[in-house]
């Protein structure tokens, strides 16, 4: 296991260092925002990956919550069941449930991935590893969204004039960011019998205030128009192709950083338990 | 031009910046475990 | 304990509310710092009148939304000076109805207190509502009970951490981000009161917020409660 982990280093800063070049040198040059546009390689992957961390995060909290007691962790299993089941044959089957902008093939991956991620961490974390495993996403899910909202801003200032505009992903990316900072707040803050259970259930808060988070900005923004920034539309496929490939690096990068925090929070809480061990076994010496 | 090399250098320094505060506390845990060691031996 | 859970919300609350009663001056304070929370803005933003209408809304529940965090912080505190917590934990009444009593009471504390700076605003703004003034009154209640029920159940869940009392907004500010969007929006077309606008989305989102908020608090505060 540890022999791993300098190899995969190394695969992860050679296809670092191979999505860099791609994205500076291969990738064309777009017409109206020239070489700036760059920062999109960036930008967007930070984004997707943020995204994905948090994502597993609300996962591993909701499976800390209901594995606590058999009953409803089999009513939980169900539930994801049939969402995934639903998000596969609903918006095939009753096309007018998509909403606009959205597409039918990427609500059912959502559902597959949902299904999956959920019965995969299930298997390989227990209860408290799945505690672990939240601090750990959204700690390096908090790194990546920082790097979002610092590329964002210095992309929107050659191309726009502007450093901020309260766009659609970029308000929700910066709130989804303040909900997670106050996660971690709360984690440090709290005392330690209760910190997972009270961080799990910020986390499903945080989880169910997104959506609602997405529309109230997305109807402010057709009340009070404003620049978009990001763009939408179609992307050339040579330059989607780059994005992928940065998305891939940096996916990589981000297994990384999470297996070495990971590590670091098992080795933290045994370091403790220890301790504990010792005051609790040795009482005179502890006094002394 | 500027601001595509300060947005990249800026994304590593975040990444750099967090990667530094978790070997730190690494090597700090393991002071403290060699110290435990140190002390029942 | 056999009462039905409704009966016991209704003893917690009327419990809650005879102890505010009683202690007025944790009700004096609020008033005053009201108060001075709507002077305060007052002075700071001086607009003339066509402009007051588009940033009241803002400045109103802002002002709402700090007072509320102040009387939120004293509700729990109490309870805990007085161990009454360790009491519900151990208490087989459902957690639920103590979170309903002690969000019913936020409710009308913060709503008291609303209606006390809402007539200084309209003052110091010269304030004149030209849209359909009605639409104020749901927005209101559903913008205050967003507030109070996030607020009650992120203050049970600040009650043993560290720096308590920061922890509070730092929790909830940002979950309440879209409820407060909702609030300020409303409240401004309504006082805009332009004819192409109409500030029923922002209600029904309001509403939803509510109902998913109150469904999750429900859900989640027996665990909170017990967590340990």
């Amino acid at each position: 296991m540890k022999k791993a982990f300098p190899i995969l280093g190394l695969l992860t800063a050679g296809l670092l260092s191979y999505a860099l070049y791609e994205g500076l040198v291969v990738a064309p040059k777009e017409q109206t925002m020239g070489e700036v546009q760059r920062i999109f390689y960036y930008h967007v992957p930070s984004a997707w990956t943020a995204f994905l961390l948090f994502f597993i995060n609300f996962l591993a909290s909701v499976q800390y919550l209901v594995r606590r007691d058999p009953k409803t962790d089999k009513i939980a299993n169900w539930v994801v069941i049939t969402i995934g089941v639903l998000t596969c044959v609903a918006p095939y089957a009753i096309p007018s449930l998509v909403p606009a902008g959205a597409r039918a093939s990427s609500i059912a991956t959502t559902g597959v991935a949902l299904v999956g991620l959920y019965f995969l961490i299930k298997k390989f974390f227990s209860e408290q590893e799945t505690d672990m495993l939240a601090l750990t996403t959204a700690e390096v899910g908090v790194v990546f969204c920082t790097v979002v909202l610092v590329t964002g801003p210095l992309w929107a200032r050659p191309v726009w004039g502007i450093w901020w505009t309260w766009d659609v992903r970029l308000t929700s990316t910066l709130v989804l960011w303040l909900i997670y900072v106050s996660y971690l707040v709360l984690r440090r803050f709290s005392s330690s019998g209760q910190t997972p259970v009270l961080a799990a259930a910020l986390a499903v808060f945080g989880a169910l205030d997104v959506p609602l988070v997405y529309f109230s900005i997305w109807f402010f923004r057709t009340q009070h128009p404003q620049p978009v920034i990001g763009g939408g539309g179609s992307i050339d496929p040579r330059m989607l192709h780059v994005l992928l490939i940065n998305w891939l690096a940096f996916l990589c990068f981000a297994f990384l950083v999470c297996w070495s925090r990971y590590r670091l929070e098992r080795m933290k809480r045994e370091v403790e338990e220890t301790q504990a061990l010792e005051a609790l076994l040795e009482p005179r010496s502890a006094l002394r | 031009m500027t601001y595509l090399y300060v947005a990249y250098a800026a994304t590593w320094a975040i990444h750099i910046a967090y990667l530094i505060t978790v070997v730190r506390r690494y090597s700090r845990l393991k002071q403290e475990v060699e110290q435990m060691h140190k002390k029942k031996s | 304990m056999s009462a039905a859970p409704s009966g016991i919300t209704l003893a917690t609350l009327t419990k809650d509310l005879r102890l505010e009663w009683r202690s007025k001056d944790a009700i004096n304070s609020m008033l005053f710092f009201a108060l001075l929370v709507v002077v305060v803005f007052s002075f700071s933003f001086d607009p003339v009148a066509e402009e007051s209408r588009q940033i009241a809304g803002g400045l109103v529940w802002v002002a709402f939304l700090f007072a509320a965090v102040v009387a939120l912080n004293q509700t729990w505190a109490r309870e805990l000076r007085n161990q009454v917590l360790d009491a519900y934990r151990v208490s087989p009444a459902p957690a639920n109805s103590l979170f309903l009593a002690k969000a019913m009471g936020n409710f009308l504390f913060v709503g008291v207190l609303e209606a006390l700076m809402t007539p200084l605003f309209v003052v110091f703004y010269k304030l004149r509502v030209l849209g359909p003034a009605w639409q104020l009154l749901p927005v209101a209640i559903l913008g205050t009970w967003a507030i109070v029920v996030n607020g009650t159940f992120f203050a049970a869940m600040s009650l043993r951490t560290r720096s308590r009392e920061i922890m509070l907004p730092l929790l909830l500010f940002p979950i309440t981000i879209p409820a407060l969007l909702s609030m300020v929006e409303a409240t401004t077309t309504i006082l805009v009161g332009d004819p192409s606008t109409s500030a029923k989305f922002w209600i029904v989102l309001l509403a939803t917020y509510d109902v998913v908020f109150t469904t999750g608090c429900l859900a989640l505060f027996e665990t909170v409660l017990h967590a340990e």
